[in-house]
């Protein structure tokens, strides 16, 4: 699985830049027009900041955005939640994963006023710094992570995909959680955390072979 | 002079010990803080405009409609009118304003002519770089023409290793405020004690008056020393924006076109050796480049580890582009010397006839740690189950054909200068402090197993800070010099505060202090456990006043300490699975032999090495940055297309620390750069023994493969 799930319906930015990179300059913009509108109720917002709330975590957050903002930007910037992170910035690496609906997404390819009445979770919510999600913990025991600027995308998705696939094989782990990329190569850590996270795997890491 | 040598091995209670990351929760909750993560308040976003054309000048540039943009604080212009551009991606100007998008809508009102210019950004054929090929190195030794004549067998072959990322996951960038009494700088670097004062030098500021701070990098493998143009300028529009911080990190397209890469190598060998497999000659002419500077190459270094042998030929020959500057990249220069020397010899073997590992073997002798290489060949062997498994040359039957290859690997890895301090607090509470960097290698919780164990305490009682300029100046981690700097630094001040707290309580006890010993959080007469003090009561003597007390690692001399060393080998050797309908490669396993030395903590070692065999496997089978010689272009500049591996392409991952006593002994030497060396010529190798044929470049996709077996029909 390449991508998570994305919402099905909404004026995503991949969908957006799909739509430009299959029909290029042909596409007239009705369609965009009429799936902005589907979404928006047919009230034009923008281009100037508008005040939307989100269901963050459980809370609700007034923000001011601009209808092109992603909700990774609002997050980061305007919440202060940085945990999910920047880094392709267009829907292939995952670090900014988190939780819309029950459903893995990108952060960065969701516009911050399409989340509006949906319920987020970000791994500050999912693995408060308190009480720490036994993923988190699992990412420790098993050094799943290094520079650590994927790890927050990995454990979510990994909470995500646990939760739709609570007792999963190595094989559905390696697949479930293709949509992550980490540059220093921590998956051997990833794949036992997941799984030992999910019960299928004892604690403790490695032996020297 | 205190004694600072490591304990034996086998009293070692927190050296040695499997100690998970002690920043590890911060980093998987989320609340790890990076330089990038930073929203100060009044917080401002700098934003590039960079070059879209490979070799240019700028006619005219105009930036009067993106200063009127409300929200915008400060623009400046970085290459005005008349200026020449060299690279896809050279910055141009900058901007800093109250949103990114605000910021990113300037750029894009700022109006540029420019006059386009030739280009040169493809090296594959030497024949077409022209003037931009410059002769960079000739070494003959004994009698190369006369070894050929008397060889029994003659190899020869093309081997391609092509420009490649450092794709940092978290980009190359800072925030900077500029205050009137000072600068904060808050960069992403590998080096930050020094890369204030570097800043400070292109700003006109005494390093005195910054500021560095950083907790945590996201990654920089060789390409974040320096603060790099976008400090200065990050730093400049705060400053005309009245002192207001400003962010600016690199996009994801800039990352990948400026902010470092790996130089290609592109190598024709020609190689001889006797009947039995004594490698007796070796001539190669070979080409590289690394942008606008070309590439250069210590031809003396051919050929790779077995640089001993009689009869050697070599020239090479730097090729500018209009690309992109090379920086370091973990183990610079080894992966590619180690991939062309270890495919032409496999190469060479097979001409032969002969077993591959038996010719790596039966040549040990011309590398400078012949017996370290025989047992890591034979150990890995093991592993690999090679007895079991190799196969001549194209000799796997079916349409996927499995097969073994070897590449071997050498480096450095003395540890740098640093300076720490170890603080013993009279309620008992210890603190380090080096203003050295974590880069995700562990290396706060190695100085913490350091400090414990110099202190006979647990490792939660050490209390770790760096990452900040205040702190005494630790190297920059470059060279996998960190490991061996701070733990030495590290081990000297927490002997030298011991030191004083024996001193302080040698009365009480009735005894010299250089009778005392640090166990088990007690201070104790040697041997004698019923004659000391709880670590805490020792520590209450010291009554109002701490111990603050040293200790220095001096790069240059330090070998002589015995606490670190330099001088680490290693061998990898991967199993494929190569189908020859398809093209497609896949590693089902790569089997690491790896020695650095005494090891501080085996788990983060291990994770080095496995993360060093993955970013192999990535280079061997996806990554290549594409250049399009028609428009000047990089065609990959994302994450989408610049392919790095996921969790389902890397196969299994045996790792084994060459731990034996003997190399205990050595001290600590860095482990960053080794293992990230011999991946890409074994699994090269491996797919050669598998086809049955060269695939000439690396990576292995499946179009390359195909065109090797004469099979592609598209």
């Amino acid at each position: 699985m390449k991508d998570p799930d994305k919402p099905r319906k909404g004026f995503s930015r991949r969908g957006f830049l799909r739509g430009v990179s299959i029909t290029g300059g042909a596409m007239g913009t009705g369609l965009l027009e009429s799936a902005a509108s589907a979404e928006t109720g047919g009230a034009v917002v923008g281009p100037a900041a508008v005040s939307i709330t989100l269901n963050i975590n459980g809370k609700l957050r007034k923000v001011g955005v601009e209808p092109r903002e992603t909700l990774l930007d609002t997050l980061r910037d305007k919440l202060d939640l940085t945990a999910a992170k920047r880094v392709c910035d267009r829907g292939t690496c995952g670090a900014c994963t988190v939780i819309v609906n029950g459903k893995a997404v990108y952060g960065c390819t969701v516009l911050a006023i399409d989340a509006q009445g949906k319920q987020i979770q970000t791994l500050e919510g999912i693995s408060p710094a308190g009480n720490p999600h036994p993923l988190s913990k699992a990412f420790v025991n098993n050094d799943a992570q290094q520079c650590g600027y994927c790890t927050p995308g990995f454990v979510v998705a990994a909470k995500a995909f646990l939760d739709h696939n609570p007792k999963p094989t190595e094989e559905q782990v390696n697949h479930g959680l293709g949509g992550n990329i980490c540059r220093c190569g921590t998956y051997i850590g990833v794949r036992k955390a997941v799984l030992e996270a999910a019960g299928m795997t004892a604690a403790g890491g490695t032996k020297n072979a | 002079m205190p004694d600072y040598h490591w304990p034996p091995m086998d009293q070692r209670r927190a050296i040695g010990k499997r100690v998970a990351r002690l920043d590890g929760l911060q980093k998987s909750t989320g609340q790890a803080k990076y330089n990038s993560d930073l929203n100060l308040p009044g917080l401002l976003f700098g934003v590039l405009l960079t070059s879209p054309h490979a070799h240019a000048r700028i006619k005219s540039i105009d930036t009067s409609q993106a200063e009127k943009l409300p929200g915008v604080t400060s623009l400046r212009v970085i290459q005005g009118a008349g200026k020449e551009l060299n690279w896809q991606g050279q910055e141009i100007a900058s901007v800093a304003a109250t949103t990114e998008n605000i910021a990113r809508d300037a750029v894009r009102k700022i109006k540029v002519e420019y006059e386009v210019l030739p280009h040169l950004v493809k090296e594959s054929d030497l024949g077409k770089a022209g003037t931009r090929a410059k002769a960079a190195g000739e070494v003959t030794t004994g009698d190369p023409e006369k070894a050929f004549q008397e060889a029994d067998a003659v190899s020869e072959g093309l081997y391609a290793i092509p420009v490649i990322t450092h794709c940092c996951l978290e980009s190359h960038g800072q925030a900077v405020e500029w205050k009137p009494d000072g600068v904060n700088y808050y960069p992403s670097t590998q080096n930050l004690s020094a890369i204030g004062a570097e800043l400070g030098r292109s700003i006109g500021v005494p390093a005195a008056q910054i500021h560095s701070h950083m907790d945590h990098v996201g990654g920089g493998f060789g390409s974040k020393f320096p603060p790099d143009l976008w400090g200065a300028e990050c730093a400049q529009l705060s400053k005309a924006s009245g002192g207001r911080p400003v962010r600016l990190f690199l996009d994801r397209k800039q990352e990948l076109l400026i902010a470092g890469n790996r130089p290609s190598l592109f190598a024709k060998i020609k190689a001889g050796a006797k009947k039995d497999g004594t490698l007796t000659v070796w001539q190669s002419e070979s080409w590289a480049s690394g942008g606008i500077g070309g590439g250069g190459l210590n031809a003396d270094a051919l050929p790779y580890v077995f640089r001993n042998v009689e009869n050697r030929k070599i020239n090479h020959t730097s090729v500018s582009l209009n690309t992109g500057s090379a920086r370091a990249w973990r183990a610079p220069s080894n992966q590619q010397l180690s991939f062309v020397t270890c495919s032409a010899l496999d190469d060479l073997a097979a001409k032969l006839g002969m077993d591959p590992l038996a010719f790596f073997l039966k040549n040990v002798n011309l590398s400078n740690r012949p017996d370290v290489y025989k047992y890591q060949l034979e150990k890995a062997a093991d592993l690999a189950n090679w007895s079991k498994l190799w196969q001549g040359r194209g000799a796997s039957k079916g349409p996927i054909k499995r097969g073994l290859g070897i590449g071997v690997s050498m480096w450095g890895g003395l540890g740098h200068d640093s300076k720490c301090k170890t603080t013993i607090n009279p309620d008992g509470s210890v603190a380090v402090e080096l203003g050295s960097q974590d880069l995700g290698t562990g290396t706060r919780t190695c100085i913490a197993q350091v400090a414990a164990e110099t202190l006979g305490l647990p490792i939660a009682a050490i209390k770790v800070t760096i990452g900040d300029s205040s702190l005494p100046a630790s190297g920059a981690s470059g060279g996998s010099t960190t490991i061996g700097g701070v733990s030495a630094s590290t081990r000297k001040s927490s002997v030298n505060a011991l030191q004083k707290l024996f001193e302080a309580v040698a009365p009480q006890l009735g005894g010299n202090a250089d009778q005392l010993e640090a166990v088990d959080g007690r201070i104790q007469v040697k041997g004698t456990p019923s004659k000391g003090l709880s670590w805490r009561e020792a520590c209450r003597k010291l009554g109002v006043s701490k111990i603050e007390e040293m200790g220095e690692n001096v790069s240059r001399t330090a070998i002589r300490d015995g606490l670190i060393n330099q001088g680490t080998a290693g061998v990898q050797i991967a199993d494929v699975s190569v189908d020859v309908e398809t093209g497609k490669v896949k590693v089902n396993k790569l089997v690491a032999v790896q020695d650095c030395g005494l090891v501080i903590n085996p788990k983060l070692a291990e994770s080095q090495v496995y993360g060093a065999c993955i970013m192999s496997i990535c280079a061997a089978l996806l990554e290549e940055r594409i250049t399009d010689q028609q428009t000047g272009r990089v065609l990959n500049p994302d994450m989408e297309f610049y392919k790095l591996a996921g969790l389902a392409d890397i196969g299994d991952i045996v790792v084994h620390m060459d731990i034996r006593p003997d190399m205990d002994k050595r001290g600590v030497i860095g482990l960053g750069e080794p293992p990230a060396i011999a991946g890409i010529a074994a699994i090269a190798n491996a797919v050669a023994n598998a086809s049955g044929v060269r695939v000439a470049g690396v990576p292995l996709t499946p179009y390359r493969v195909l065109d090797a077996l004469g099979r592609r029909t598209a």
